[in-house]
């Protein structure tokens, strides 16, 4: 039964660490979605986030396994319930004047923004929670869509007693 | 104080209590060598012929004493040659610190004369590297590689120091050995649940792997065997730990295992498995290993646990520290009725062979009986290797070396040299096959050289016997390259290195051979003529069960 989890990792903000971790996943044979890495606000200390796809015993060996690793502080998976996930999107979209309007109000639904235009084409930006993401590319198939570009999940535990998401 | 890069590479070797290292120079290791010449009298570098050589010795080093084996090379194809020798350690966690000198800092990335990013290559094979190009960072690597080749489940670190740092001056403070991180702390409430399992299992089974080795705990296990009154099967990196005469004691279990420890497993409700990993060569089918069982694991790594097999009860722990808090916890039981069953299954395989008038069985088994239960046995990787298991009456831990995980055809004489200038009182006794050695027989300069009495006995069955008898088998008799039509004469190319040869094709010719070899002061080799036909038995094939059990 596979399913999707999402798993932060904060590692030492040292030379080769994601390789160390990457090589990890390739030769345990990890199916991973995305990937992304950041510093964190102590220098020495960066975060990855990890889109993991598996069972309950593959993530399990994705936890210890990686969990060894010497430059491996932490790492543990974000719950649905108790996080907040975020991806980047940009988009480049072939729009002459008339297609221009709808997309700009499909944009400012989903609250994007157009951050760059031409006489045949425009470029979207877009944040939010992945399905949000996922929604708005599935409504612009109608477009012409020229090229796309998401940056993966980043991933935060919720403070105690917060249930907030103002991208819901 | 301060001191040059190569000499404080010197000084940590001290501290951790290095006396002895393998190796062999190069280029960019010119500093570190000069200051080996330096230290010569506190140090001693052991040159062997091959790179590959120096590894295989500082693991038989390793596994002999318990201390972390040291091996040295240059760049480049120093550090490559290195390589089967890291990974064969590291897979059966054996505590290794390899150093390998790089070209310097500033030739780095320009693919340089021998120049080779051995951190990239031994990424996957050991448990941690570093390549250590600033003069500051020497010490603190070095330290820390010490700390992790011990810590938790052992391993093999490599630390590569560019030739600029080992020439480079810094200020040295000498410190103590790092600290290591504490044992897992044992959740107690775990324990007294598995303790509750254990008490109410009629036909429990211990099967036990070199985590029981490597926490020292054969006291704490045969303690833990007489409380619960259970039978014990055990891995290849386990020889040793219960005595083969013990009558719990069921032997080997797995691909090549006793008959009697396979059907117990098979038939058991309880599996308690100590150190162990579950590996392919063990639970040949893991859906349908101890399928009857419930199963206990205990071991330091957590991600063995539920790694091959699904485990019922699981405790992370240093088995030494498990065993002392869950004996006293288990009730002193009596399943006498199933020990008896057990004992019954027992089986002396002996297929009758014709045109055999030298048989494995009496090579091993006339050597034991000739030594002392001092004795260290070294094998190499193939028939031999479990004909040794099965025949040899282990006695001792740490007695037993042999490449069990990566199965490394030419570790033998290496790590026979290793055990040997470790354990220089013990006798040591290398068993390896034609083919094995054949590998890295180029080792006899190095023992010639240290005048090591080392007595190799070699199997010499003139095919690739284990590959040999699996074409037998399941390839309709197709042997594709396991007829080598060699023509090497091991007496003379004993004497061509300054060892001595003998040639034994009768029992009476090896006792002879072997005797005489036990009043030799150096290597000695003895070439045993084996029919190709022997066979390792019982045999269970991949993904098999004890019902697809081979025994003729």
């Amino acid at each position: 039964m596979s399913k999707k989890e999402i798993i932060s990792i904060f590692v030492e903000n040292k030379a080769n660490v994601l390789t160390r971790i990457v090589s990890l996943f390739g030769r345990r044979g990890f199916n991973i979605d995305s990937l992304t890495v950041s510093a964190t606000n102590d220098p020495s200390i960066s975060r990855i986030t990890v889109v993991f796809i598996g069972n309950d015993q593959s993530l399990s060996q994705i936890l210890t396994q990686t969990r060894k690793l010497e430059v491996v502080k932490d790492i543990f998976t974000l719950e649905k319930e108790n996080s907040l996930y975020r991806e980047l999107l940009l988009m480049k979209v072939g729009a002459d004047k008339k297609e221009r309007s709808a997309i700009k109000e499909i944009v400012d639904i989903y609250r994007g923004k157009i951050i760059s235009l031409s006489k045949d084409s425009l470029i979207v930006e877009l944040t939010g929670a992945p399905e949000k993401l996922d929604g708005f590319m599935e409504l612009m198939n109608c477009y012409e869509i020229i090229e796309v570009c998401r940056t993966g999940i980043t991933g935060i535990s919720r403070g105690p007693l917060s249930n907030t998401d103002s991208d819901d | 104080m301060k001191l040059k890069g190569s000499q404080i590479i010197m000084e940590i070797l001290m501290e951790h209590g290095v006396d002895t290292v393998f190796g062999y120079p190069g280029g960019a290791a010119l500093f570190i060598y000069d200051s080996l010449y330096d230290y010569q009298k506190r140090i001693k570098h052991v040159l062997t012929a091959h790179e590959q050589g120096a590894a295989h010795a500082a693991d038989g080093y390793a596994r002999a004493t318990g201390k972390t084996g040291v091996c040295i090379a240059t760049s480049g194809p120093g550090a490559t040659n290195l390589v089967t020798g890291i990974a064969t350690a590291n897979m059966d966690s054996i505590p290794l610190v390899a150093i390998t000198a790089n070209v310097a800092d500033d030739l780095i990335g320009r693919d340089a004369f021998q120049e080779v990013s051995i951190t990239g290559v031994t990424l996957p094979i050991t448990k941690h590297n570093y390549f250590v190009n600033r003069i500051e960072d020497l010490a603190n690597a070095l330290r820390d590689a010490f700390r992790i080749a011990q810590e938790g489940r052992k391993g093999a670190v490599l630390v590569d120091v560019t030739k600029d740092v080992t020439n480079a001056v810094y200020e040295f403070e000498p410190a103590k050995p790092r600290t290591l991180a504490p044992h897992p702390t044992i959740d107690t409430k775990k324990m007294e649940e598995v303790a509750e399992v254990i008490n109410s299992a009629k036909k429990p089974v211990i099967y036990f792997g070199g985590g029981v080795a490597s926490s020292d705990a054969r006291n704490e296990l045969a303690d833990f065997l007489t409380k619960i009154d259970a039978p014990a099967t055990y891995t290849l990196m386990a020889a040793g730990v219960l005595d083969a005469d013990d009558p719990k004691n069921l032997g080997l279990i797995g691909m090549h295992g006793s008959m009697a420890a396979n059907r117990a497993v098979d038939a058991a409700d309880l599996v308690i498995a100590l150190g162990t990993r579950f590996s392919d060569r063990v639970a040949l089918n893991p859906n349908r290993f101890a399928q009857n069982a419930a199963i206990i694991q205990i071991d330091i790594d957590e991600s063995e646990i539920n790694k091959n097999v699904v485990i019922n009860y699981d405790i992370v722990a240093d088995i030494k520290d498990a065993l002392n808090i869950l004996t006293p916890l288990v009730k002193q039981a009596n399943h006498q009725d199933w020990v008896q069953m057990v004992h019954g299954w027992k089986k002396d395989i002996n297929v009758p062979l014709a045109d055999a008038p030298l048989r494995p069985k009496e090579v091993i088994q006339k050597a034991c009986e000739l030594t002392d239960k001092e004795t260290i046995y070294v094998t190499d990787v193939g028939q031999h290797q479990l004909w040794a298991a099965q025949f040899i009456k282990h006695k001792n831990t740490k007695s037993f070396l042999t490449s069990g995980g990566l199965g490394t055809m030419g570790y033998g004489y290496g790590a026979a040299i290793g055990a040997q200038l470790g354990q220089p009182d013990k006798r040591v006794i290398h068993f390896t096959g034609d083919g094995s050695f054949h590998m890295n027989l180029n080792e006899a300069c190095t023992a010639v050289s240290q005048n090591l009495p080392i007595i190799t006995i070699i199997m010499n069955n003139h095919v690739l016997g284990m590959v040999y008898q699996w074409q037998t088998v399941f390839y309709e008799k197709h042997y594709s390259q396991t007829e080598p039509q060699r023509k090497t004469d091991f007496v003379k190319l004993a004497e061509g290195f300054g060892a001595t040869g003998y040639r034994a094709t009768t029992p009476e010719e090896f006792e002879t051979a072997f005797k005489q070899a036990l009043q030799s002061k150096g290597p000695v080799w003895i070439d045993c003529e084996i029919n190709k036909h022997e066979r390792v038995l019982p045999m269970i094939p991949n993904g098999g069960t004890i019902e697809d059990m081979m025994i003729d």
